[in-house]
């Protein structure tokens, strides 16, 4: 909470660090790479054990005016510190996963990485409009990159769809932008959060914004474009990928469209809650026939998405927090699922799931942390996605039983998905002797798998440490929403029922 | 101290094996575990004694720590100690370190040994958690973490295909159950604003009356709340509709199937029933819906029991059928009495599977009871254990004077069914009779078919094997081949059987014993008059009145259990000893029925065809058609159409120009951000 400017420092590093790729050998740049994310997930400890929960709104806050108007404003809430803290821990397993599974442009690759880095966390620290448009969409371009030159076969017809998909959210987006600087006279974030705009743009404006977000999340039926970047994407371009990239949307929707445009989010929220039921069934439904490991966990993650659309839109304390959560554990669980995918695909150069079997013999290790991201995937108490499913869920019950009732539906549908993705992966006899040779996980594996399962489990016991920097913000967004919150289906309406609940609490 | 260390134990002994047991002697593993286990059975006991009969009315509430707390949403990790509870903590404790004594001689070739006694421990663990669950989320914890550990465990010989889909039948159809406890929990807080359980209970008989929203419709609360939380019980009990993975389930390990699918897991929806006993009671709607899921499980069950060649299928639906009964107990206000039946079928049950399993032992793995026959002389030990165990659950017994356990337990069922005077329950009281028919029948014709008559070994694909292993002819095509051909083959084929090791007689022995005395013992503090209400102490609902009405029941419902006992033992010895071409001529006659009964009323084939089926071809098309057909097609492939170059235009963009794309863009924004802030922030 001194006046040192810690996020700029954590913006630096990866950029200083990318400079040294670019001019350094292979092993130097991997080296330069691990240092340097390794620094800024210290820096992001530094970050919580300093963040005052219970303290003001926005911390570490730095304003830097920089030419007419345009300020180089960075502080974090609680929302962003758990976000930025998500970024820093993946990245240096990234780069672990990277270090012998990228070969060509090793120097590039790294310094892209390390860029990604420094936008990402840019992403949620930024203060300013426009500061947060830059960071936003220049994100993509790393990304875009990673696909395009580390990817697979088909890697330029991914990063094209990518590409096509995102240009056009962002173009509404940043029109939107320009209109709200002008009518409310700043580009200041904390101040446009209490700003009200009048109803009637403000659908406009939402409709801007979630033509960006939507895509990000990815919503249906803008979620084509997940499935083969993730096929394309080298291993830790996943991971980043779902880990953090699809959080933007997210965070967009928590930081922009509920608390700047809260009557146009209730009038949309039928919208979000329609989208998200049929993404829940839809694509859960599409997962269960993948051939394609990264495939299913990719259509997998738009289903996940979905509760954390439904949870934000539940207008109560249960949703919102719930879907924060969903966030956090879908980054640190498909992350890891999409590493599991790695491990294998390094070894045997193939992502088709039948092509291996009975990994339980061969790989008892790699078995053991596969089985705990599956349950954790389908959220099984004790688990990290356990905690923010329930909590989504349950909000969302208390604005619409129907929205809830389809959308848990997702518990039965993801059981049965993942299972039967194990089932064909680690279970069954040795039927490819290739498959069957495979040794188990080395020390860098383990160094990379055995941290978020750690986390994985701490935040499903005790989700605590993570949830108490947000709570302030989430109620204060529940707050400023609360007056825009549509009817529940569900209300309880009996002439005694007022009183007990009172007692009950 | 002492619950934490009851509960906590287990959890113990899974790290362990779980995380350690790779490097050490399976051995340790195995010892370690147990003598964990039996630490906690011992525990159980001292809680046992010293909770039930106590004079506190308030149950122990040991705070653990908090989980996760999200408005006035608050759910904290604690054990809550009371005389329903304390009843579960023997059970399970008890069942589970026989089991895991048992499982020593009974796994003892396998290799997997150290992974097998962790996730045992695991279970009991996490069916610790259940049992002492103070607020609604820890309990579903617990169910949650039995379902994993029936998952894992049911696929532990993960290598053979028809054991990876049962455990993964098991975990789905649980999971479908899982949605309504899911819902019922959401809908819990919503009305209750809290999901404590004393405070729920507390609230819940003032709710009469009141009406909730619900998918789109309006329904009296408690109902809606109920239900929802009883087709969560009938998936983990495998009720009539969600019972199709427990029959299944029995690819696992014969002592999973005695501790998880027989005598502790798939009674926990008895158990979270009776725990909400005063919330079901303030809804008659939920109440006869679960008397009637309860009653035509308990016949349904019964029928398919009687068909069932293998001698694990058999008890596996004889479970089904007695989870019935509980149910349809609890559904006309009976708590107690079904929490009677529970305990004693946990003993008498987990006898029946053990000494099944020690039977396959002997059998070397055959569980064919066609290939069996006169095994009473070989393992004379195991035959009586299981004669005690089939004793127990005909319900032998004379009434006022002594009887075996399930006696006491059945018949307290199938009167108080009969004096809740409602003709719902008459007509649960009349299917519980039926089915006592049944079970008597299938009961004495597994142990006529497996112990009595004369040896039809030699038939048997596994004794094979066996002969050629121990002759050094190992030659596994020849005995594919010719196995199975010839079932009227009879004979020892020169093979002999062998009773069990002690570390396996052991629980029989035991269980044995409480499958005998457990009704006798135990009868009045459960179900009887006045030592009910001071036994139970306000843990459940017991109602007196209802007590007080089955004292006065007509003598013909009083022994109508009974006579159909014997009549089904007189069938059962008849058809299977007397005249052993009966059973045939039979079938032949009736060839529908028997088709009918013997598939298992096609559960598993209308399923197949209405759900699973469909699942993957709709998820085929909404990928091939929805994605690529209709997303892909318009949206970006049709973008790039309308851009001029056709899809050709997607292969023209190669790596070289992407970073200058890059580029432009970022720079683009750059310009674009820069210009509009001199004309626009002013």
């Amino acid at each position: 909470m001194s006046g040192f400017p810690i996020l700029t420092l954590m913006l630096a590093v990866p950029l200083l660090g990318a400079l040294g790729c670019l001019a350094s050998d292979a092993p130097r740049a991997r080296m330069i790479a691990l240092v340097a994310t390794l620094v800024d997930f210290a820096l992001g400890l530094v970050l919580w054990a300093d963040f005052q929960v219970g303290g003001a709104q926005w911390q570490f806050t730095e304003r830097l005016p920089l030419f007419s108007g345009f300020q180089w404003a960075l502080g974090i809430d609680g929302i962003a510190l758990v976000l930025i803290l998500l970024s820093v821990f993946l990245m240096p397993i990234c780069i672990l996963a990277s270090w012998d599974a990228i070969e060509k442009r090793v120097g590039e690759y790294m310094a892209a990485f390390l860029l990604m880095e420094t936008l990402m966390i840019g992403v949620f620290a930024a203060q300013d409009l426009f500061l947060f448009y830059i960071f936003f969409e220049a994100g993509l371009i790393p990304m875009y990159l990673i696909i395009g030159i580390w990817g697979g076969a088909d890697r330029i017809y991914a990063s094209y769809k990518f590409f096509l998909y995102t240009l056009l959210g962002s173009v509404l987006m940043l029109i939107a932008m320009l209109w709200m600087a002008n009518e409310a006279g700043t580009t200041d974030i904390p101040t446009l959060m209490h700003y009200d705009f009048p109803p009637g743009a403000q659908n406009w404006l939402w409709l801007a914004f979630f033509a960006s977000f939507a895509v990000k999340m990815p919503m249906w039926p803008v979620h084509t474009w997940l499935p083969d970047a993730h096929v394309q994407a080298p291993t830790a371009g996943s991971v980043i990928l779902a880990g953090v990239l699809l959080k933007m949307g997210g965070y967009g929707f928590i930081r922009f469209s509920l608390p700047m445009f809260p009557e146009a989010s209730a009038h949309f929220a039928p919208l979000i809650f329609a989208l998200s039921m049929v993404a829940v069934v839809y694509t859960s439904l599409v997962a269960l026939v993948q051939h394609d490991m990264k495939k299913l966990i990719a259509y997998s993650s738009v289903a996940h998405m979905a509760i954390v659309t439904v949870g934000l839109f539940a207008f109560d304390r249960q949703g919102i927090e719930g879907a924060m959560v969903v966030m956090l554990s879908h980054g640190l669980v498909s992350g890891a699922l999409f590493l599991c995918v790695g491990v294998i695909y390094d070894r045997l150069h193939t992502r088709e799931i039948d092509r291996y079997g009975g990994l339980s013999i061969n790989m008892p290790a790699y078995a053991l942390l596969f089985m705990l991201f599956t349950m954790a995937s389908i959220g099984l108490p004790g688990t990290s996605g356990f905690i923010g499913e329930f909590l989504s869920l349950a909000g969302i019950y208390q604005l619409s039983s129907w929205v809830a009732a389809v959308s848990t539906t997702g518990i039965i549908l993801g059981a049965a998905y993942m299972l039967y993705l194990y089932r064909r992966v680690a279970f069954g006899d040795q039927t490819h002797s290739d498959a069957a040779r495979m040794p188990d996980l080395s020390v860098r594996e383990w160094a990379m798998l055995a941290p978020i399962a750690l986390v994985v489990l701490w935040m499903g016991v005790h989700p605590e440490s993570f949830i108490a920097p947000f709570r302030a913000d989430v109620a204060a967004l529940d707050a400023r929403v609360a007056q825009a919150r549509p009817a529940s289906d569900a209300g309880l309406t009996p002439p005694a029922a007022g009183l007990v609940q009172a007692e009950a609490r | 101290m002492m619950y934490e260390i009851i509960v906590f134990l287990p959890l113990l002994g899974f790290l362990f094996a779980g995380l350690w047991g790779a490097n050490v002697e399976p051995r340790t593993s195995e010892l370690v575990t147990t003598i964990f286990l039996g630490l906690s059975c011992l525990l159980s006991w001292f809680a046992f004694f010293g909770f039930a009969w106590s004079a506190d009315p308030h149950a122990l509430v040991v705070p653990v720590a908090n989980w996760f707390t999200s408005g006035k949403l608050a759910v904290d990790w604690a054990l809550r100690i009371d005389t329903l509870t304390a009843v579960m903590l023997v059970v399970v404790t008890t069942v589970s370190f026989l089991v895991h004594m048992y499982s020593i001689g009974y796994m003892h070739e396998d290799d997997g040994r150290p992974r097998f006694f962790a996730y045992l421990s695991l279970f009991t663990f996490a069916m610790l958690m259940l049992v002492t669950a103070n607020n609604l989320v820890q309990m579903f914890f617990g169910w949650e973490g039995v379902g994993l550990a029936s998952y894992l465990l049911i696929g532990f010989w993960f290598k053979k295909p028809s054991a990876c889909a049962a455990a993964i039948k098991a975990f789905v159809v649980n999971r479908v159950g899982d949605l309504g406890f899911m819902l019922g929990i959401f809908g819990t807080f919503l009305v209750f604003g809290t999901v404590s359980i004393p405070a729920i209970l507390a609230a819940a008989p003032h709710m009469g009356g009141s009406t909730i929203g619900f998918l789109g419709h309006r329904f009296d609360t408690m109902t809606v709340l109920c239900i929802l939380l009883f087709i969560g019980a009938m998936g983990k009990s495998a009720q009539l509709g969600l019972h199709t993975w427990l029959p299944d389930a029995m690819e696992g390990p014969t002592p999973v199937s005695a501790l998880i699918h027989a005598a502790t897991m798939v009674t926990a929806g008895v158990f979270m029933v009776c725990r909400l006993s005063p919330m079901f009671v303030a809804s008659p709607t939920a109440m006869h819906f679960v008397t009637f899921i309860g009653a035509a499980t308990c016949f349904f069950a019964a029928t398919v029991g009687t068909t069932q060649w293998d001698i694990k299928r058999v008890i596996a639906y004889s479970t089904c059928s007695q989870l019935g009964y509980m149910f349809f107990a609890a559904g006309v206000g009976a708590f107690n009495a079904a929490m009677f039946h529970l305990f004693t079928h946990a003993f008498f049950k987990a006898l029946l599977f053990l000494g099944a399993g020690s039977v396959i032992h002997a059998m070397h793995h055959e569980q064919d009871m066609r290939f069996y026959g006169g095994l009473r002389k070989e393992i004379p030990l195991t035959f009586w254990a299981m004669m005690a165990g089939t004793l127990a659950i005909t319900g032998v017994g004379i009434a006022d004077v002594a009887g075996f356990a399930g006696f006491y337990s059945k018949d307290a069922i199938i009167e108080a069914a009969w004096a809740s005077g409602t003709p719902l329950g008459q007509f649960a009281s009349v299917t519980g009779i039926i089915a006592a028919l049944l079970t008597s029948f299938y009961s004495w014709r597994l142990v006529f078919l497996t112990f009595f008559g004369a040896p039809r070994w030699a038939g048997s694909e596994h004794i094979r094997h066996a002969l050629h292993d121990a002759h050094g002819a190992h030659d596994p095509d020849a005995a594919h081949h010719d196995a199975h051909h010839d079932h009227a083959a009879t004979g020892t084929a020169g093979y002999h059987p062998h009773e069990s090791p002690v570390s396996m007689l052991i629980p029989l022995g035991v269980l044995a014993a409480g499958a005998v005395f457990a009704g006798m013992v135990f009868n009045h503090w459960f179900v009887g008059l006045s030592g009910a209400a001071p036994f139970w102490n306000g843990a459940l609902v017991v109602n007196r009145e209802l007590a007080e009405a089955a004292e006065a029941i007509p003598l013909y419902v009083k022994w109508a259990p009974f006579a159909v006992m014997l009549l089904g033992f007189v069938t059962a010895w008849y058809a299977y000893m007397r005249n052993p071409k009966l059973p045939a001529a039979v079938v032949e006659q009736i060839g529908v029925i028997y088709d009918f009964v013997f598939h298992k009323w096609y559960f598993d084939e209308l399923y197949d065809v209405i759900f699973v089926r469909p699942a993957f071809w709709i998820g085929r098309k909404l990928w091939k058609l929805g994605d690529i057909g209709v997303i892909d097609r318009f949206g970006p492939n049709g973008a790039a159409w309308v851009v001029g170059k056709g899809s050709e235009g997607a292969r023209k963009l190669q790596s070289g120009y992407l970073t200058s794309y890059a580029l432009v863009m970022l720079l683009g924004l750059v310009a674009a951000v820069t210009w509009t802030m001199g004309g626009v922030v002013r």
